[in-house]
Order: structure tokens, then sequence, then C-alpha cells
């Protein structure tokens, strides 16, 4: 944890929000890279951002709402209109075209970065308020995140140099 | 001739860090860690990744779409 008196040691926190495939890696990137360079991470997971600490992910992307998303396809880059969305089966198709392409370019899966945070001791806390909202127990979790709220958050952000919200 | 060797090569961003992190965790001080790469990311992130944590990057050299970088265990 941050503790930010009279310690050398930068840290960083921030506010993990988005649950989708693409979304979920830069906060598991860059928590993991910061652990690495020797700062104290902490990563407080939000709506649609808590659902990546259950046991089991399965994550998928979406063409809604992402109006820049392009896939290389056929030695080009085809753009994948939002409405596309709309017919059955693109957006499992983007999904496992974008699983395909993290496995080939050497990308690391979700759950790979997530068990290194764990691993380089990332403090990870768990909304509470979210975990009420949306009808998550402890039980669905995974093991090393707390249950925690606005102000424990905003504590370990007083202490952080770098604050981010994704 | 390092002392250790890390072949990273088809890794991407932030794989080769992350490996090289726990690597150099494993090892004594003084100690150098050769890392081999495929990502040209790697280069710049090498630096930044020496430069904050104290280590020391004794090399870094590009060949073939090969990238080798030597680290002195030195924090």
């Amino acid at each position: 944890m941050a503790d930010g008196s009279g310690s050398n040691t930068k840290s960083m926190s921030m506010i993990v929000t988005k649950g989708s495939l693409d979304w979920a890696y830069p906060p598991f990137i860059l928590s993991t890279t910061a652990a690495a360079m020797g700062l104290d991470v902490t990563m407080f997971f939000t709506f649609y951002g808590l659902p990546l600490l259950k046991k089991k992910l399965d994550l998928h992307v979406t063409t809604l709402g992402n109006p820049a998303m392009q896939m290389p396809m056929f030695g080009m880059h085809i753009g994948m209109p939002n409405l596309v969305s709309a017919i059955p089966g693109v957006d499992a198709a983007a999904s496992a075209m974008m699983k395909n392409l993290i496995k080939k370019k050497g990308v690391a899966s979700i759950e790979e970065l997530r068990e290194l945070a764990l691993e380089s001791e990332v403090s990870m806390i768990a909304c509470q308020m979210t975990m009420d909202l949306f009808e998550y127990t402890t039980d669905d979790m995974i093991e090393g995140p707390v249950p925690g709220g606005a102000a424990t958050y905003i504590e370990t952000a007083t202490k952080s140099d770098i604050n981010l919200f994704i | 001739m390092a002392d250790q060797l890390l072949d990273v090569k088809g890794l991407n961003c932030p794989l080769p860090i992350l490996k090289a992190k726990k690597a150099l965790k494993e090892m004594p001080m003084g100690a150098t860690l050769q890392v081999v790469a495929t990502d040209p990311g790697a280069v710049k992130d090498f630096e930044a990744f020496c430069r904050t944590t104290g280590n020391e990057l004794v090399e870094s050299k590009a060949e073939d779409k090969l990238f080798t970088f030597v680290i002195k265990h030195t924090a």
C-alpha cells in the first residue's frame, strides 16, 4: 500500500471501471508494469470493472460504442461499424478474432496478467457497493482483493504519485 | 557473457519487462541478465525500466530484428 510518508517508493492507483476484453488490458498492463518498476500499486474495481475479479473470466469485445474499432483482415484493416453489433454472432466473432490475435501476437491473457499482478503484490480493492448492486459475493471472486468503498480508494489516491481512471 | 539468459522472443508488451523483473529478483546483486526479445517496443521500455528501478542497462543492441539487452542487477 502507498504510505507516502518519507518513503521514496513511488505509487500508483487506478480506478478500473470497464470489463470488456479490450478495456481489461490497460489497467492490468499498467499495474503489472508499475509493480515491476518498483511502484506500490492499488487497483479499485468498480461497476463493470468489478467482474474482472471473478474466478472464471469470460471476456468479450463489442463493436457497439466502439466506432474506431478495426480488425486486421485479408492484409488490410476492416472497420467495425457500431450497427453490425446488432447482427447475431458479430460480437462473438469479433471476440474470437481478438482472442486469436492476442495469442498469435504473444500478448498475455488477462488471466495471466491478473495472476502476475497478484504475484507482484498489487493491492486490489473490490467496490463493496458494486458487489451489493450486482449481487456478487466474495465467493464469486478470486482470493486477494479486499472489499472497500470510495473513502478507502480516496485515502490511497491522496498518497499516490499517479492516479488513473480507466 | 551474462550470468543468466532470458528468451522472450515472440512475447509482446509488457511480458518482456515482467519476465525480466522476475528473473532479476531471483539473481544476486551484481549479476547480469541477458534478454533476447523480438518486440521493438522493448528498446525504449528497457531503458525506462532501468532508469526507474536503478538497474544498469549495460548493453542494448538490435540485429536482424532481434533485440538484445544486458542488465546488471544493481537495485
